[in-house]
């Protein structure tokens, strides 16, 4: 009890105190408190889960705060790694919320009052609860208290995703999708625990892990399925991640970093909670098929993003591909830990959370750069953006680190933990003894879903990148656009330097990681990397130095510079005109745009993407051979979207229908359908028990 | 072990100048048995270094409404490419610098400098600017999976995937290295060193029609010394991709041991092979016409065919 007692109380002040601060008159003021509160609470959750996983594990029971059950709060390295991430991430985000809503909003309606949309009350006090709630997550030790905690982690999140639902329509559709998603996620995972529950004969996770070995095969697979699912659909994966790309845009910049980078990650830690730690491992198939669906989101993911030409709605795929690729590492290590090479199995897991944490730092900081843009332009549409490098120098080379991280260059810190995935999938075949076919199967494909998400992610990155930020600007908001206030650059400029000390010393956050695989037994907690400034592999060949490449790059290029000018007399770089074919001016609209540039990905994958074009001509009064106007869309839908829901959404209209039959408006016959339910409720009681 | 370390620093460097002043030594040879072979006279084997003489000394220009980025690439991308060239086992197996020398790392790097140049080419703020940056990461995303995917293959039978291990694998054990897998993992590399080098059927490296460019295109507004820093990379790059090909597959005469006759003759046989490739391939571009970009993708997706039947062969056929 011994830090987390303390711990708790500080939630529960900050929680109090940010519902008080909704009776704060000042707009200003209330949107300091919350981001602050905010900022406090993930400072406080980032310590917590360093102690944590840096060994003083703790635990806390209550029977007072629950009915019917007991409230348990059990911190352990594995959880105190996910309260770490997510207390990072809400840091960072807390400060920039702070200066966020802007005087003059753009892209407002007509009810930009002080108190609407960003400056609500609801959304300023939501802020720091659902922070509070992110954190607590992973700090669940039995059923109860984990569903509830997750259930106020989602409400608190759609009351955060609707902030600014008076100013566009498209976020009340947000909402409800994401509501309908999450909830839905919600039941799969409530029926898979309380499956585990019942068939353990209690509800406390350290109950459950020592019961999980007399679980029949049947059981444990109904609950890994169920949890995966559920879990899976909060982490984003195919084919469940519509929500995503959905919710992530509407919602503010902050809170998309927090949902994008904090919130997924819990997807990952149940995953991980139950498959690894609670059912104790699993066979083999089980990790097969995390393995295929983390590479299929990897995929699809990356391609959607590829060709996106919304910012957010780019970021937001984005999550799904890297989520993707951890599900990859988590499948993979599972396969290896139920074959008994604890080596590899222990590598790959490592690969896994260390990209975890990178996709944390790196996505926080494209998301609060992207709020950044979109405060000071009011574009979302990079097609539309450019030149911001000029207007916005320290937002560009804040955004250019994150872009670095996620396009997995290196030096950037994507770069690191992808080298450690690729050598753990590499490794898997040159054992002595002969590995089996599916495995032989499995890793080739693995490693090329792996390398086509890797040289996808590049082309994205530099897209958003590139056409976002450099050259000249393609439309007039994007030339009045002004730089970022201060604590927006704060924020990201926290988001970066964790990005750049990972980037450049990843050592020291695998010796904590590796702490973590300890909790997952199956797994196993030897030493996986070793070394200084060089990272090396143990138990198989491999090495690679980070810090090395990034300073031979660095100063490579700095010699190179200097001893060109020197031997090229000197001569300044003079500015002129851009050539334009010997005739032309190009004006800044001749410039390749967002589309153009992934025309030829469209193009390639099309069989995939379906990009659908509308084309309109106007044709002259005067004579059809001429064009007045010409109008060209192009659109690439979700396409897994569009073929698999609407089905699903016709059979619970058709349901719903059904089920109105029953409702003819007659009060007494609602009472008596009371009366029938608890009658056949109390009968199947006395039957069962 | 002093002696030693300093011939191994003295390998390093000479690994280094060797590339440095070979590559566009190196261009210059294609670009004469091309010329010879349609009948030409050419320009000589020296005309690229002449070429660099001329440009350093000319003012370099940049586009109005270009940043930073537009001036840094061209030494971020020679620089990219020297540090591979110092790491990678050219000449000997016994650099110092063998902890960075990873195929994967490697794969980065160049793919580092094609999106330095990528970024720049948009920094410019023209159309064909941009075209010849989309051009390229497309190409560069198509061919990732097969660089990776033959990195596998090569790498089962050693049990790593350090370049150094490698190269010296294949020439200890030559019947264990040697067999289906190789080959088609050859096959799958020579494809891909042709894209990434931006030579026909991909790319036409002396077209003067922009809308078929692409790598070309994307460096078209740099002039002066830029320009020359970007043409030395290039043909750095060029023999960085041969000099890969030509260890990975045909190992014999790197240098074990940081003696030096082993390092002079390592030097020699590097050259040999890598200018005997760079014949083969400017002879072989003469017979051929540059594909239409859209069956590009085709050409890599089968050079990832290759790459996987390279892992499946080494394992089935163990």
């Amino acid at each position: 009890m011994s830090t987390l007692g303390p711990g708790l109380l500080l939630l529960a002040a900050a929680a109090a105190v940010s519902v008080a601060c909704a009776w704060l008159p000042s707009p200003r003021a209330r949107a300091v408190t919350s981001g602050v509160l905010t900022s406090v609470v993930g400072v406080g959750g980032l310590l917590a889960g360093v102690a944590a996983l840096l060994g003083s594990a703790a635990s806390m029971t209550s029977t007072r705060l629950l009915p019917l059950s007991e409230a348990v709060l059990q911190v352990d390295p594995l959880s105190g790694l996910f309260m770490a991430v997510v207390g990072g991430v809400a840091a960072a985000a807390g400060v920039y919320s702070v200066g966020y809503p802007h005087p003059h909003a753009h892209g407002g309606g007509a009810t930009n009052g002080p108190s609407h949309g960003v400056s609500s009350r609801t959304a300023q006090v939501a802020l720091p609860l659902f922070a509070v709630a992110m954190i607590l997550v992973p700090a669940a030790g039995n059923v109860t208290t984990f569903l509830i905690l997750w259930e106020l982690m989602a409400v608190l999140s759609l009351a955060l995703v609707l902030t600014e639902h008076r100013e566009r329509p498209e976020v009340g559709a947000a909402g409800v999708w994401y509501a309908a998603m999450t909830h839905a996620g919600l039941v799969a995972i409530l029926i898979g625990l309380v499956v585990l529950a019942d068939a353990a004969g209690t509800e406390s996770f350290a109950g459950i892990r020592e019961a999980a070995s007399g679980l029949s095969p049947a059981t444990s697979t109904l609950v890994f399925l169920l949890v995966f699912a559920g879990f899976g659909s909060k982490a984003g994966l195919v084919p469940l991640h519509v929500w995503l790309p959905r919710a992530h845009p509407e919602a503010p910049s902050y809170v998309s970093a927090l949902m994008s980078a904090a919130m997924v990650n819990l997807g990952l830690y149940g995953v991980l909670r139950v498959g690894f730690d609670l059912l104790g491992g699993g066979p083999r198939w089980w990790w097969l098929l995390v393995l295929a669906v983390g590479a299929v989101s990897a995929l699809y993911g990356v391609l959607q993003a590829s060709v996106a030409t919304d910012l957010k709605r780019l970021l937001a795929y984005s999550t799904t591909e890297n989520l993707g690729l951890i599900f990859v590492g988590v499948g993979a290590a599972g396969i290896f830990a139920a074959a008994g090479d604890s080596t590899l199995a222990g590598l790959l897991m490592v690969a896994a959370l260390l990209h975890t944490v990178n996709h944390a730092a790196f996505k926080t900081l494209l998301f609060l750069g992207a709020g950044a843009v979109l405060r000071s332009t009011g574009l979302r549409d990079l097609d539309k953006m450019g030149g911001l490098a000029r207007r916005m120098p320290v937002t560009a080379v804040l955004v250019g680190i994150g872009a670095l991280g996620a396009s997995g260059l290196p030096p950037g810190n994507g770069f690191v933990s992808e080298w450690l995935l690729l050598q753990g999938l590499i490794h898997s075949l040159s054992g002595s003894a002969t590995p089996d076919v599916m495995i032989a199967i499995a890793m080739p494909l693995a490693v090329g879903a792996v390398a086509l998400t890797a040289g996808l992610g590049v082309a994205t990155f530099v897209k958003a990148f590139g056409v976002g930020f450099l050259a000249r600007s393609r439309s007039a908001e994007a030339t009045a656009a002004t730089e970022a206030p201060r604590t927006l650059r704060l924020g990201m400029s926290l988001a970066a330097a964790a990005c750049a000390a990972i980037a450049l010393a990843p050592l020291m956050l695998v010796r904590p990681l590796e702490r973590a695989l300890v909790t997952m037994p199956p797994v196993g907690g030897q030493s996986t990397v070793h070394g200084a400034v060089t990272l090396q592999l143990s138990g198989i060949t491999g090495s690679m130095s980070p810090l090395l490449i990034a300073l031979g790059l660095v100063g490579g290029a700095a010699l190179v510079t200097v001893l060109v000018r020197a031997l090229g007399a000197g001569q300044p770089r003079r500015t002129a005109l851009v050539w334009g074919c010997g005739g032309t001016r190009l004006s800044p609209r001749m410039q390749y745009t967002a589309t153009a540039y992934a025309e030829p990905l469209t193009r390639d994958f099309d069989h995939v993407l379906r990009p659908e074009h509308d084309i309109n001509i106007t044709h002259h009064q005067e004579s059809r051979y001429l064009v007045e106007n010409l109008r060209y869309r192009q659109r690439v839908p979700d396409r897994i979207e569009a073929r698999l829901y609407p089905p699903l959404l016709e059979l619970a209209t058709w349901w719903a229908n059904l089920a109105r039959r029953m409702q003819n408006g007659s009060v007494h016959r609602y009472l008596a359908y009371g009366l029938v339910g608890l009658l056949v409720v109390l009968v199947a009681i006395a039957v069962t028990s | 072990m002093t002696g030693t370390t300093v011939w191994a620093v003295a390998g390093v460097i000479l690994q280094l100048v060797v590339v440095l002043v070979g590559a566009p030594i190196l261009v210059g040879l294609m670009r004469q048995v091309r010329a010879r072979l349609e009948g030409r006279v050419g320009a000589g084997v020296g005309q690229p270094w002449r070429d660099l003489r001329k440009q350093l000394r000319k003012e370099p220009i940049a586009p109005e409404g270009s940043t930073v980025v537009f001036a840094a690439a061209p030494a971020i991308v020679l620089s990219s490419t020297l540090l591979i060239a110092l790491a990678v086992p050219f000449v000997a197996t016994t650099s110092p610098l063998d902890g960075i020398a990873d195929l994967y790392a490697v794969v980065s790097l160049l793919l580092v400098g094609s999106i330095a140049l990528a970024l720049a080419g948009l920094d410019t703020g023209s159309a064909f600017g941009g075209m010849g940056s989309s051009r390229t990461v497309t190409v560069a995303a198509l061919a990732e999976p097969t660089l990776l995917v033959a990195g596998f293959a090569l790498s089962v039978r050693v049990g790593s995937s350090n370049l150094g291990s490698l190269v010296e694998f294949g020439q200890r054990a030559p019947s264990l290295f040697f067999s289906p897998a190789t080959v088609l993992a050859a096959v799958a590399l020579w494809i891909v060193v042709v894209a990434e080098a931006g030579r026909l059927p991909i790319d036409n490296p002396s077209t003067h029609l922009e809308l078929t460019m692409i790598h070309e295109a994307t460096i078209l507004e740099y002039a002066g010394r830029d320009l020359a820093v970007v043409e030395l990379a290039s043909s750095i790059r060029l023999a960085i991709l041969l000099g890969l090909w030509a260890n990975l597959f045909v190992p014999w005469g790197v240098a074990t041991t940081a003696a030096p006759g082993a390092l002079a003759l390592g030097a020699v046989v590097f050259a040999v092979k890598v200018a005997v490739l760079g014949v083969v391939l400017g002879a072989s571009e003469v017979f051929m016409a540059k594909w239409r970009l859209f069956r590009v993708p085709e050409l890599l997706a089968g050079s990832f065919l290759f790459g996987v039947l390279a892992v499946s062969s080494s394992f089935f056929l163990a």
